[in-house]
């Protein structure tokens, strides 16, 4: 049984102007994603800023009420639990954010921060056995038991990411919602914490949906990917797999966007021409082809759907689904609405 | 060093933070050219003095609090830390122009990003500060619709083309250097990919040296002709940017290159740096990195290197570059986790790449 379940999960904000607030349009954050991960895995999540990544993460463990949707975690439903029993089953997921000066109390000290998530959910008895799991968390994540008196300003920003990693350790989760965790950190200290999530998923058996923009860093963690653009998913598929034969022709430009270290392995690049439309009004149709370069007639008219091309390989796009021999699902293509 | 072609040559330089009886130095004797037409790539971490080292150019870091305490600046074989302010002036954006890494908190909100570039050119080329120019600037670094798009504020506009924007308002002046400290960090990487591509034409275009400031690796192996890595204050390689990605000598080059996770590669584990990069005031004796070096040894900590050039161009702040990784009883600690790391990614077979120094013949 898969872990988390996501099925057709929508994230729609209002936009308001006016005197009244008037609802004038939304923008669709996150629209109709499905995902399954499952348990000791890591899903990989990659996209732009505005894809609608981080609303995903968070709409999944409720920090962000979804539109509509289903979001199942180990076999129930969560999306309509509220009040304390929502926040007995969040001991089953936690997060890790991006920011790590910003999402750590500066007033408390560091006992404290990993305290609170203990004293919340009772999972120690006594003060000695509170103070001998906070020094556990601790050691785990490579810090030291002295710093547990002390506060977030006195460590470097590699050290504020373990203590964050080290609270949300701290009830035990099976679910750990990465939230670009290594983005915020220098280059020689980000391979340290990548490391350090690697090794506790394996001791653990943690489950990760690590969401990030760097494609290197996510294609070394995770054993699935997921690429969105727009709010919506174009491609999921085996780590390596989408690394070496991307089908989507965004993630091919994504992939080839990024800055290779090796001198001799100059692979072509293809730059997009514009900008991310914004998610207000999207393109009609897919919502990729203003920039696409492999675009055809079709693809203004009609959202390709997600389907599967090849064992685990899923694409949202007109021209992969025609090269991989799918026959379009509907026989006459949907003619335009005229607004 | 010095000829003709030469067009910054820095010498040197020392530059303090902080009070006279406790000093903090930022940068600490570094010393590099640019010559007319070249590429130079400032690589390093978060406080290891790279930005601070691009603004002296054009003496842009306020003194007070910071203080000039050594070396010269050579800017078209002038020294820019003796310069007036009418001199400083002139070669602001005359001779030297500056990209920041967030065009957003760059571009004046309440002004029309025409004016901010007319404005530009009012001040070093007052002939051309027409809107035709403006026009023909802003169609130069690719924005489209540059007749309306000048009418827009900074706010109607992307990230990626207010750093357009940035760009055509240095590039008004015709300066003769382009320095940009991080210009693509705050963007994504399909823009960033756009904003690197425009910054190599413009650059083959209109024949500038370019100084470009970063801490991404990648980015250095697409633009760069030379590169210079910094660490804690100081140069520790410089060499041909090629070169340098092909085989890098100093063992913090080595490491970094190390640590950065590779598209497609096979590795099940990175090889990460252990320990944080050393704060301003706290830089270790001897050799900065040595606490965190994997070929560590006992002098380390005691006799600070120089930088040296040990093959044609290649220079490297590092007495064992070209040393195996030490024994254990030449180690400054045998049981260095950076040490113990490296010694397994020899033998081991998940090694993820060949990035160890042979002695050259």
């Amino acid at each position: 049984m898969s872990l988390l379940e996501v099925k057709n999960l929508k994230v729609h904000f209002p936009v308001k102007h006016g005197l009244f607030s008037r609802v004038h349009a939304y923008v669709k954050a996150v629209d109709d994603v499905s995902l399954t991960i499952e348990p000791g895995e890591t899903l990989g999540l990659v996209g732009e800023s505005g894809c609608g990544k981080t609303t995903l993460g968070r709409a999944i463990i409720r920090l962000i009420e979804p539109t509509s949707g289903q979001v199942i975690f180990n076999g129930e439903d969560i999306t309509a639990l509220r009040g304390s029993d929502l926040r007995q089953r969040r001991r089953g997921f936690q997060m890790i954010f991006q920011d790590p000066y910003g999402s750590l109390n500066p007033r408390m000290t560091v006992e404290q921060i990993i305290g609170e998530a203990i004293d919340i959910h009772k999972l120690a008895e006594t003060p000695a056995a509170r103070r001998a799991r906070i020094n556990e968390l601790l050691q785990a994540v490579g810090l030291n038991t002295t710093h547990a008196q002390r506060y977030p300003h006195e460590f470097s920003g590699g050290q504020r990411q373990r203590i964050g990693i080290a609270r949300a350790l701290a009830v035990e989760p099976r679910l750990i919602v990465c939230d670009e965790p290594v983005s915020a950190l220098d280059v020689s200290v980000q391979a340290q914490i990548i490391n350090l999530l690697m090794d506790l998923q394996q001791q653990r058996g943690l489950t990760y949906l690590f969401i990030a923009h760097d494609l290197a860093v996510v294609e070394h963690i995770s054993r699935r990917v997921m690429v969105m653009y727009l709010g919506k998913v174009v491609e999921i598929a085996e780590a390596k797999e989408l690394v070496r034969s991307p089908k989507h022709p965004y993630t091919e430009a994504l992939l080839s966007a990024v800055p290779v270290v090796d001198p001799v392995s100059k692979r072509k690049r293809i730059v997009l021409p514009g900008d991310v439309p914004s998610p207000i009004n999207p393109p009609p149709g897919c919502n990729f082809h203003p920039r696409c370069p492999k675009v055809m007639d079709i693809c203004k008219v009609e959202m390709p759907p997600l389907r599967e091309i090849s064992p685990g390989h899923w694409v949202a796009c007109h021209v992969a689904q025609n090269e991989a021999g799918l026959k379009p699902l509907s026989e006459s293509p949907a003619t335009p609405v005229v607004l | 060093m010095t000829d003709n072609h030469t067009l910054l040559d820095i010498r040197g330089l020392k530059l303090e933070f902080g009070t006279s009886d406790r000093p903090l130095r930022a940068v600490d004797g570094v010393s590099f050219t640019i010559k007319e037409g070249e590429t130079v790539c400032l690589v390093g971490e978060s406080g290891c003095g790279k930005s601070v080292t691009a603004l002296s150019i054009a003496r842009l870091v306020p003194t007070p609090p910071a203080r000039y305490v050594g070396g010269e600046i050579l800017l078209q074989h002038r020294d820019v830390l003796k310069m007036s302010k009418r001199d400083l002036r002139n070669i602001r954006g005359g001779v030297v122009s500056y990209i920041f890494q967030e065009p957003s908190s760059s571009l004046n909100p309440v002004f029309r990003v025409g004016n901010q570039i007319k404005e530009s050119l009012k001040l070093h080329r007052p002939d051309a500060a027409t809107a035709d120019e403006v026009i023909r600037l802003l169609k130069l670094v690719g924005i489209p619709a540059p007749e309306s798009r000048m009418r827009d504020y900074p706010h109607q506009l992307s990230g990626g083309m207010q750093q357009r924007v940035m760009i055509a308002m240095a590039l008004a002046s015709h300066p003769k250097l382009l320095v940009a400290d991080e210009p693509t960090t705050a963007l994504d990487v399909t823009i960033q990919a756009q904003i690197i591509e425009l910054l190599r034409d413009l650059k083959q275009r209109l024949g500038m040296s370019m100084l470009l400031i970063t801490h991404n690796l990648g980015i250095v192996g697409d633009i760069a002709d030379r590169v210079a890595v910094m660490y804690a204050g100081q140069i520790v390689e410089l060499a041909p940017a090629n070169e340098l990605l092909a085989k890098p000598l100093h063992p913090y080059t080595q490491a970094l290159m190390n640590s950065v996770p590779k598209l497609g590669s096979e590795a099940a584990r990175l090889t990460a740096i252990p320990g944080n990069v050393p704060n301003l005031g706290a830089f270790p004796s001897g050799c900065r990195f040595h606490p965190r070096c994997p070929k560590a040894r006992f002098d380390c900590p005691e006799r600070p290197p120089e930088l040296i050039e040990v093959q044609p161009g290649r220079w490297v702040r590092c007495y064992y570059w070209d040393a195996p990784l030490p024994e254990p009883h030449q180690a400054l600690n045998p049981n260095n986790p950076a040490l113990i790391q490296a010694r397994k990614n020899q033998s081991g077979p998940d090694r993820p790449r060949p990035a160890e120094t042979k002695p050259i013949a």
